[in-house]
């Protein structure tokens, strides 16, 4: 239905536009597209390697930033001098109230 | 303070426990703050200011969720401060450096990938490269090379996965900004990780 809304140009267009098509497939991982958007993706990419790959890494890479914080996280530590300061004052403000 | 019927109800409920909070969470929220703000001293100093603020609020703690949730949860309200204090100026940044950078990618009239900067199927096969060193490393170092602003937009959504309006707000952001960001975020890394992997 919507194919024959949209004129040769417009669709040539779609199959041309990269950063369009990329932008949607950073928006579809986040939250819904419009019926109007997820044709347009699905139609570039009927013709676009490039943009298929984009999407394939571009989950993975999702993951992999998830992962390094998860793993990276420990690894920086507040130094002891600064934790014993802060043991103290908070030790003292328990005795207060 | 309370009745002895509500005992009961109170001991199933979660406690806080200041005494241990140093040794439970100082380096948790320490790393927290740090990844995000690209600033030692101050993570250090909004974690001091979390757990003088958490002694105060005491009496506010449901105990329905985790004492750690309850404290990243009054860290992240003062890293949000200090980013919207910053955020102005990271704007600008942000801003300035746009332009060139979205050229080298597509094609101005037809966003076209760029011939040398269209996607090649370099990594999709290997799974095993989340567990590669060197490939981390990589990673590391091309998270480094995107502006401050666009790291934690993308941590934000995509590690913390933190609802799209509220890093707005916090970041003081337009919903067309937060997706500008959010895309040439992923399209700078990926093609980071592709030019330095192959």
């Amino acid at each position: 239905m919507e194919m024959e809304i949209l004129s040769e140009r417009e669709l040539e267009k779609i199959a041309y536009n990269c950063k369009k098509a990329t932008m949607l497939i950073e928006k579809q991982q986040i939250e819904r597209i419009s019926a109007m958007e997820k044709f347009e993706l699905e139609l570039h990419l009927k013709g676009c390697l490039a943009c298929i790959i984009y999407m394939k890494q571009s989950i993975l890479i999702n993951e992999m930033v998830r992962n390094f914080f998860r793993r990276h996280h420990p690894d920086i530590k507040l130094d002891e001098g600064f934790k014993k300061l802060l043991k103290i004052r908070i030790e003292e403000h328990l005795r207060q109230s | 303070m309370h009745g002895s019927d509500r005992r009961f109800d109170i001991e199933e409920k979660k406690k806080l426990d200041p005494s241990n909070w140093v040794e439970k969470y100082a380096d948790y929220l320490y790393s927290y703050a740090a990844v995000k703000l690209y600033d030692d001293e101050l993570a250090r100093d909004l974690v001091q200011e979390t757990f003088l603020a958490a002694l105060e609020a005491q009496k506010g703690f449901n105990g329905l969720s985790s004492e750690k949730t309850w404290l990243t949860a009054i860290l992240k309200y003062k890293i949000a401060d200090v980013y919207r204090s910053r955020s102005s100026g990271l704007r600008n940044n942000a801003q300035r450096a746009a332009p060139e950078q979205e050229e080298d990618f597509f094609d101005h009239d037809n966003g076209h990938w760029n011939s040398g900067h269209d996607p090649a199927d370099f990594f999709c096969e290997q799974p095993d490269i989340l567990q590669d060193n060197e490939f981390q490393a990589i990673l590391q170092a091309c998270m480094k090379k995107l502006p401050a602003l666009w790291l934690s937009v993308f941590t934000m959504k995509h590690v913390d996965e933190e609802p799209s309006e509220s890093i707005c707000k916090a970041m003081g952001l337009s919903s067309s900004n937060f997706w500008v960001i959010i895309h040439r975020a992923k399209v700078n890394l990926r093609s980071c990780l592709q030019k330095n992997w192959i």
